[in-house]
């Protein structure tokens, strides 16, 4: 038994908490955007589709998930705040109005499809519909807008690098909702889903050479900085997956298209927090080991994110093997 | 413009008062949710499943509005309340991260088994994740009153001043998050959602109850009304004595720990002893409402009771006045009414669950038209009650935002202009009316609708009732 004493000693086992904290502070926001992602792409999809039966599958195919998924931008917001409260603090404050437009989107991008099952005439189903497609299309672009801002530094709300990243990370989730809908709905929804899935992972690769042109110009280190050897493995691999996964929605393999998004987005995020380290808030010039809180509640911390998050693993495993295979409209409630 | 400390209280204040709503519907339905799948499962009685299926619609929908307005509350740490984040994020933020981990996402995952996945998943899962969204739930509160009590009473840290900040540190992680307000706190909430959802039900029910049999006109499922109303008055009889006596505890502790609140509860100015407890205050002008001084109060009072409220039993104990206190004292007039009704609810709570208790024993509980109006009136005093206890809460203890360690004051984030304040407050303003109109909305149509009639129940072949099943449970007595 380890006492509380020893615990604010040293960190646990000699590892390099801040490090490990700063990884997995990122990993679970690459996981939102990945899981939340497909939800999110799924709804700007339901934006294209034409028949009533067709929106049904969509708001079926999401509607067990996307609560669970949307949680783990919760835990993310929490391991800022819990292991770099100074950190949490200036961003979300200095970033204010973009914060409450993030939680805006989610709030009509969580109502609007409760809502729309609510009643079965046009006008109020037009409503709602338009309402999930613009929360559904608003919180990728606004978190993409913020991340943008903090990567570099800005002040500001509307800024080329924020419009960039956040058309980025739109066009991501449009093509892990492709993927996803696919998978759960590939013969009640029409071909062009995967069409759409398609153009989105070019665009993708557009937006993201792009962003990479700006942040050349636009980061104290210049183009070196971007020279980094895994920056360049990931943007060369990203390139590979993109062709996978135009290839896999060609032959309907939709789960293999689906883990292409993911490791897309994993690797999209992981260039992020390689670009950012050793600072943690570049606009203050704000670094990791300054803003770690103290060893005694870092411990803790790690002992609860390692017993805990693969119990959440477990939780995921559970509810997406009830609910594997195709899904009907008939499922929506 | 408003002042962005002022903005931020105000923009807390409305957004928890709103969303406390909807965990107090799920928290105190998921007792009831764990109990009918149970005896969905083991009798497999209609009745049990249209329990179910009819509480989960509501249960998820609070759910889903219950997630959009949390994440607000916790992004609102950062964006409004950087300072206190700052200096308190050590204590503050492990306990709001763990939450997530630990609560929510069990919560979050099983709900959607549990709401869409009756057809997909075995009897043993679909009652393992309506057990595990219900602790899921209950978690959640822990970790939301760790952070909150810690506030109130706390203890475990230290403070240490870094480049002329004050900065709290974490010392005993078991005295801090053990603290002295947390059990009281859990016990209290807890007690109190299942008991405003008691009344929820017994409410609604009454309506139906009571125009089937009182006004003879003929209701569809009514033995599912009836069923309903039996178990939220048997949860209502079980949680409403209980409240008021653990209430009493809690005042004490209260006296002992924030003495300047139980003062603003009690409007004591002057610090005195053999103080009187004003069950009911008139208000005899305009002023004893805006400012009630202890003294001058026109009302029925307990000669010593107050003092023996704070003290356990003596009523001649000394109560400390607002007076005497350094610090300003919080909005008494707002902390004195609040209470005052708080506990004026949970008296006429228990009363009501005697009278619809005794009904039942003699065999009267449908007939009864003025108990169910009674019942009707109070479908959502529960809920009025635990946002008018929550008000005594956190406005009884300004001016600290860390009891008598930080103020409210110093907590706001530097940064933070008057103009994006009030831009937020104003959008927040509009957007949770709107929410709270839409939530009314839905609910109200689902009860309307009413329970899925029997052409809508699931198949049950092999799930013939069991009448000899020991599980016999509410339904099976009329």
């Amino acid at each position: 038994m380890v006492s509380v004493e020893s615990l604010g000693a040293g960190p646990i086992f000699g590892l390099p908490l801040p490090e490990l904290w700063f990884a997995l502070m990122f990993t679970l926001l690459a996981t939102f955007l990945f899981l939340d992602g497909f939800d999110f792409g799924a709804g700007a999809i339901f934006g294209l589709l034409d028949t009533d039966r067709e929106r049904e599958t969509v708001l079926a195919a999401i509607g067990p998930f996307w609560d669970g998924n949307e949680v783990w931008l919760v835990v993310f917001g929490g391991a800022l705040f819990a292991a770099f409260p100074e950190a949490y603090a200036t961003l979300f404050s200095r970033h204010y109005l973009l914060m409450f437009g993030i939680l805006g989107a989610l709030i009509l991008r969580g109502l609007a499809p409760e809502m729309y099952e609510q009643r079965h005439d046009d006008r109020w189903q037009q409503a709602w519909s338009v309402a999930f497609v613009a929360g559904s299309v608003l919180a990728p672009f606004l978190l993409g807008i913020f991340a943008g801002n903090w990567l570099v530094g800005n002040e500001g709300f509307i800024t080329l690098i924020g419009l960039v990243v956040g058309v980025t990370l739109t066009l991501l989730t449009v093509v892990s909702g492709a993927a996803f809908l696919r998978l759960k709905a590939p013969t009640d929804l029409p071909e062009q889903v995967s069409t759409y899935g398609q153009y989105a992972v070019v665009g993708y690769l557009v937006a993201v050479v792009a962003t990479l042109a700006i942040l050349a110009v636009r980061l104290p280190g210049g183009l070196s900085t971007l020279l980094h050897p895994v920056i360049l493995l990931l943007v060369v691999a990203s390139i590979g997956l993109a062709a996978g996964y135009v290839v896999a929605m060609r032959r309907e393999e939709s789960l293999l298209a689906l883990g292409a998004a993911a490791v897309l987005t994993y690797g999209l995020i992981a260039v992020v927090a390689i670009i950012m380290y050793p600072a943690i808030d570049p606009a203050t010039g704000m670094t990791v080991s300054e803003t770690i809180v103290s060893t005694l509640p870092l411990n803790l911390m790690s002992i609860a994110a390692a017993l805990l998050l693969p119990l959440v693993a477990t939780y995921f495993v559970v509810l997406y093997s009830a609910f594997s295979g195709p899904i009907t409209p008939e499922e929506a409630y | 413009m408003v002042d962005p400390l002022i903005a931020s209280r105000l923009q807390f204040a409305l957004t928890t008062i709103v969303h406390i709503i909807f965990p107090v519907m799920s928290m105190g339905l998921a007792p009831f949710l764990i109990y009918f799948t149970w005896k969905d499962i083991r009798t497999g009685k209609p009745v049990y499943e249209q329990l179910r299926r009819f509480w989960t619609k509501i249960f998820a929908i609070s759910f889903v509005v219950g997630t959009v307005t949390g994440i607000v509350l916790e992004f609102e740490f950062g964006t409004n309340w950087a300072a206190f984040s700052t200096a308190a994020g050590e204590l503050f933020g492990g306990p709001l991260a763990v939450e997530g981990m630990m609560a929510f996402m069990l919560e979050a995952t099983f709900l959607g088994i549990f709401v869409f996945g009756r057809e997909r998943v075995g009897d043993k899962l679909y009652f393992v994740s309506s057990v595990a969204v219900g602790l899921g739930t209950w978690l959640s509160a822990v970790w939301i009153l760790i952070a909150n009590s810690w506030m109130q009473t706390p203890r475990g840290f230290e403070t240490v001043t870094e480049g002329g900040q004050t900065v709290v540190h974490l010392v005993d992680p078991i005295a801090a998050y053990l603290n002295p307000r947390f059990g009281y706190m859990f016990v209290h909430m807890q007690n109190a959602a299942v008991e405003s959802v008691a009344l929820f039900m017994a409410g609604i029910a009454a309506y139906y109850v009571f125009k089937h049999h009182v006004r003879g006109i003929e209701v569809d499922n009514v033995n599912f009304w009836e069923t309903t109303l039996k178990i939220g008055l048997i949860a209502l009889l079980l949680t409403a004595p209980f409240q008021v006596f653990h209430g009493d505890m809690y005042g004490r502790h209260v006296a002992e720990t924030q003495p300047q609140k139980f003062a603003a509860m009690e409007a004591v100015w002057e610090t005195d002893s053999y103080v009187p407890e004003y069950l009911a205050a008139v208000p005899t002008s305009l002023d004893s409402i805006t400012d009630p001084r202890a003294k001058e109060l026109f009302g029925i009072g307990i000669p010593g009771g107050a003092s023996w409220l704070a003290s356990g039993g003596d009523p001649t104990a000394e109560i400390t006045g607002l007076n005497e206190f350094d610090t300003e004292s919080p909005p008494v007039a707002i902390v004195f009414w609040a209470f005052r009704a708080m506990v004026g609810m949970g008296f006429w709570f228990i009363l009501l669950s005697f009278w619809g208790g005794y009904r039942w024993y003699k065999g009267e509980l449908f007939e009864d038209g003025l108990l169910h109006k009674a019942l009707m009136g109070s479908t959502l005093l529960g809920i009025v009650a635990v946002e008018l206890g929550w008000v005594v809460t956190e406005v009884g203890r300004q001016p600290w935002i860390i009891q008598g360690v930080m103020k409210t004051s110093e907590g706001v984030s530097p940064g933070l202009t008057g103009a994006e304040a009030t831009l937020t407050l104003a959008g927040f303003g509009v957007v949770y009316l709107a929410l709270l109109g839409l939530y009314t909305y839905v609910i109200a149509r689902i009860i309307r609708n009413g329970p899925p009639g029997g052409d809508q129940l699931r198949e049950r072949p092999d799930r013939a009732p069991m009448p000899d099943s020991p599980a016999a449970g509410v339904a099976d007595d009329d």
